[in-house]
């Protein structure tokens, strides 16, 4: 049994977990006479609780959630008794703060659910368990607070008891303790309550002191994923990281992956001094015996039993963030310390976290779970998440705005990643390119409906054809009418409508055309997607900048009368955002520049492009 | 060392490599107290033999404990580490002191603003500082890795989910990243490592007699000759000892025979009050702490 016990506390709004903490803190005697004080002076300002002490307010720090009574954020408590330390996450209930309970639950080993007696399972309550389940936690008190207030009936504590004891098994929790408690009046939290002689377990104190927490998974050997190199002379390079799993010692071999080498511990160096050996949960400094290939983001393990490789998973995730995750997005991954662009290739289905059944979406929204596939633009080693938390958990972040928006357990690889291999051909892209005398590109045109597009486009693929060279022209209208006439407006769909563009448009390029590209394409993590498929100097961004007031005041098609009318939803610059470039390769303003020049512009851009590609042959 | 004083290092240790490995130009605040020298060798023990790679900086409002820049100096020195100090010598120069300002205001302007300063000069990207989530009720709600937003606003409604052990350090021009690598330590614990590694201390932590004098219900020391006296005011000699340090007009002494490591962790496990109580400006509103921070304080 550990010496410290980590454990988050849930359940929905209003159950009383705020006052649960705080009443586990003062009976703790871990409240200092000043907080006290502070306490007492926010009690008659701020309380619920009239002239008695609101221990709620011992946890809830930030003002603007005192003056609203609700927990909007994490916090995390610390207090001790003379068996165990206790780190306890203290998360909210509100439906939209359900990332910050994944947060909590991410490094606890149980979690205490607390639900209000008078109202029995809340969605929240099922949520919750949902979550903490699916963050690896095995061990699950159930807190059934405000006792008091259904005059510790019996009755109603076994209803709810026993209504849950269906999720608890359905959620494979290796222990369950309900505690009927009164955090209020600190019945049951460190002593028995006289009002519920029918109780016979533990005070929540005494289970907390007690519990066996560990999990029960089939040990692994020996990993550790490298964070740092630290190379300050020329004569020492040690490998820095934490051990994610097993135990080293001077001497055993192991292996890079990726990379696959194979060396030895030449020494384990530590402040000062050498150790003979370090085990699970240390950080470490490891020198090997050869000079192999190892930076951040390797992961260093046993020889004869290596981690795991691949660049398709199957893997759980959390969207953490209001921009939902769609399919065919792509994200940086951190997992561990590897860091990868993941492009979530299908969403499976979405978890409805109340019931556990799967529903068919298109699109993750904020708090919501959804199997997915993911591939990343690399191979990286891994575990799955049950076997090891630290090698199987990661997070994307958006590419342009730097948020976290998503969290993400891996549940296995997805073998056919191993067995998926690019044809060999001998007539490459450059090969058809040479054949036309040319040099293959991607010109694709962004900007709102009406602002000129097509009719640059138009203009610019005459005056290039003229020049002997072969074209093609992917145009929003004409595509929507075969390959993505499945597709609608949503942003969901409007996602998959670029990435197929996209796709067809580097079969082109790969093809040796020169390939314009019409399209709205408001998002600029798709235009960002769709460069990332194209080598260095093929893509080239052409914003065509026309004010929107200038765009509707033409409205050759009549759609932006009608969008304003409300019969076209979803309109780009009306009801749906249009995000400009930030450095596209061209900046068409057509408000002040003719057609003419617009083309002469981007012909003389590309001419100097291929003049620079010249020289650099 | 105890197996959870092990598991503390053990993390902190992790980030301070992560802070590292994921910024462009790391900045250790060093302010010379326990938490910073509990901090700083955290760090030299995560790039040992390598002196950790980032340099250390002190904001000096110029009205610290004598004792605490010679110790400052010379620890500096001896980590082969590069020592930044900054002064808000601008509004030194207007005159701007502990004694005739509220503290509110003598706080933001040679602490905060000054902070500010110097970070924007320095260019820094992330920032490492030895704040606890044990010290303060809006301070348990931190992240490990806290974003700032352009001119180093705290907003605690726009902080980033931060899950297991992955931490988001990606920023646009203009924002930062603070570091606390020691977010999960209690005082408790960091006194009980000071004595399990025998880390070096300011003296002033240790009870010595001093002088002092009696200023609302707390013991005041009078460090050096700038501080006035009141019409009556005599120092007297008392045995006290500091449990937080910082500029001493602002820094309340407490009654104390403990002048060993022992001595004060046995005192730290019995205490009634919290170590910020010593520290005037914390008083000042409810929810003081919380304003600082929005504003950029550490």
């Amino acid at each position: 049994m550990g010496d410290v016990l980590r454990f988050i506390t849930c359940g929905s709004v209003d159950d009383g977990k705020s006052t649960l903490i705080g009443r586990l803190l003062w009976e703790s005697k871990q409240v200092f006479e000043d907080h006290l004080s502070a306490l007492e002076r926010d009690s008659t300002r701020y309380g619920t609780q009239g002239d008695a002490i609101d221990f709620a307010l011992l946890v809830d720090g930030l003002q603007s959630e005192r003056e609203q009574s609700i927990t909007i954020d994490v916090a995390y408590r610390f207090f001790a008794t003379p068996r165990r330390r206790f780190i306890v996450a203290d998360t909210p209930g509100h439906e939209q703060y359900t990332r910050n309970m994944a947060t909590g639950a991410s490094t606890s080993e149980l979690a205490v659910l607390v639900v209000n007696a008078g109202k029995g399972l809340q969605v929240q309550t099922h949520r919750h368990a949902r979550i903490v389940s699916l963050l690896g936690i095995r061990h699950l008190a159930m807190a059934i607070n405000k006792m008091d207030l259904v005059d510790w009936d019996q009755e109603v504590f076994d209803r709810i008891v026993e209504e849950f004891r269906p999720v608890v098994r359905e959620l494979g929790f290796q222990s369950f303790q309900p505690i009927p408690v009164s955090a209020l009046n600190g019945d049951n939290i460190t002593e028995s309550s006289a009002a519920a002689p029918w109780y016979k377990g533990p005070t929540l104190l005494n289970y907390l002191e007690e519990v066996d927490a560990t999990t029960d998974v089939p040990d692994l050997k020996f990993r550790m994923a490298v964070q740092l190199v630290n190379r300050p002379t020329h004569d020492f390079r040690g490998y820095c990281g934490r051990i994610a799993s097993g135990q080293v010692k001077a001497g055993d071999r192991v292996r890079v992956v990726p990379g696959g080498q194979e060396t030895k511990i030449r020494s384990i160096v530590a402040w000062q001094s050498e150790l003979p050996s370090a085990s699970a949960g240390e950080s470490v400094t490891l020198c090997l015996a050869d000079e192999v290939d190892v930076s951040r983001g390797s992961v260093l393990s046993t020889a004869g039993d290596p981690v795991d490789l691949s660049d398709q998973f199957e893997a759980r995730v959390i969207c953490l963030s209001g921009h939902h995750l769609v399919a065919g997005r792509s994200y940086l991954m951190n997992l561990h310390t590897a860091q990868a662009v993941a492009t979530i290739t299908a969403i499976k289905h979405r978890v409805d976290a109340r019931t556990g059944s799967h529903e068919a979406a298109r699109a993750l929204e904020m708090n919501d779970i959804g199997v997915v596939n993911v591939s990343t633009d690399r191979a990286v080693p891994f575990e799955p998440y049950e076997r090891c938390r630290r090698l199987g958990s990661f997070i994307l972040v958006d590419r342009i705005t730097n948020e976290t928006v998503g969290a993400g357990m891996v549940d296995f690889s997805l073998r056919r990643a191993a067995n998926i291999h690019w044809q060999h051909v001998d007539i490459n892209k450059q090969a058809r390119a040479e054949q036309k005398l040319q040099k293959p590109v991607c010109l694709w045109f962004t900007g709102l409906s009406a602002s000129g597009k097509s009719t640059i486009a138009n203009l610019l693929e005459k005056r290039v054809f003229a020049a002997g060279k072969h074209t093609y022209m992917l145009d929003g209208d004409n595509v929507r009418h075969g390959l993505n006439r499945d597709l609608g407006f949503t942003e969901a769909d409007r996602t998959e409508n670029i990435r197929r563009v996209t796709e067809v448009a580097r079969l082109m390029v790969d093809a040796g055309l020169v390939t314009i590209v019409s399209f709205i394409s408001p998002y600029r993590a798709e235009r960002e997607l769709a460069r990332s498929r194209f080598e260095a100097g093929e893509f080239i961004e052409v914003f065509v900048d026309t004010p929107l007031e200038i765009c509707e005041q033409r409205d050759p098609k009549g759609l932006y009368a009608k969008a304003r009318r409300g019969d076209l939803k979803n309109f780009t610059g009306i009801d749906s955002d249009y995000e400009p470039p930030v450095s596209p390769e061209v900046h068409l303003r057509t408000a002040s520049e003719p057609v003419e020049q617009c083309v002469d512009r981007i012909l003389q851009m590309l001419e100097q492009a291929g003049k620079r590609e010249e020289k650099a042959q | 060392m105890s197996g959870y004083l092990a598991s503390l290092e053990a993390e902190s240790i992790e980030i301070l490599r992560e802070a590292v490995a994921l910024a462009e130009k790391p900045v250790m605040m060093y302010s010379i107290g326990k938490d910073s020298s509990v901090m700083l060798h955290l760090a030299r023990k995560a790039f040992w033999p390598a002196a950790p790679p980032f340099p250390l900086l002190h904001v000096d409002t110029t009205w610290k404990f004598r004792e605490m820049i010679e110790f400052r100096n010379r620890i500096a020195r001896e980590c082969g580490m590069k020592l930044l100090v900054h002064t808000n010598h601008k509004r030194k120069a207007e005159g701007v002191n502990p004694f005739t300002y509220d503290s509110d205001t003598y706080t933001g302007l040679m602490k905060t603003e000054a902070l500010k300063q110097a970070l924007d000069e320095g260019g820094f990207d992330l920032i490492i500082g030895g704040a606890r989530r044990d010290e303060e009720k809006s301070r348990a709600k931190e992240r490990i890795f806290s974003f700032r937003s352009p001119g180093h606003r705290w907003d605690p409604k726009l902080q980033r989910p931060e899950l297991w052990n992955i931490y988001n350090a990606r920023i646009h021009p203009g924002e930062s990243i603070r570091v606390f690598p020691l977010s999960n330590w209690t005082e408790a614990d960091i006194w009980q490592y000071i004595a399990a590694e025998n880390i070096e201390i300011v003296k002033l932590y240790f009870a010595a007699m001093r002088p002092v004098v009696r200023r609302s219900n707390q013991w005041i020391m009078v460090d050096d000759e700038r501080m006035p006296l009141n019409l009556g005011e005599t120092p007297e000699m008392k045995m006290v000892r500091f449990r937080t340090l910082g500029c001493y007009p602002l820094t309340a002494a407490m009654e104390s025979t403990a002048t060993t490591i022992a001595e004060i962790v046995e005192e730290t496990q019995t205490a009634r009050t919290s170590e910020r109580q010593g520290r005037l400006i914390d008083h000042d509103q409810a929810a003081s702490m919380e304003k600082k921070k929005v504003e950029g304080y550490f």
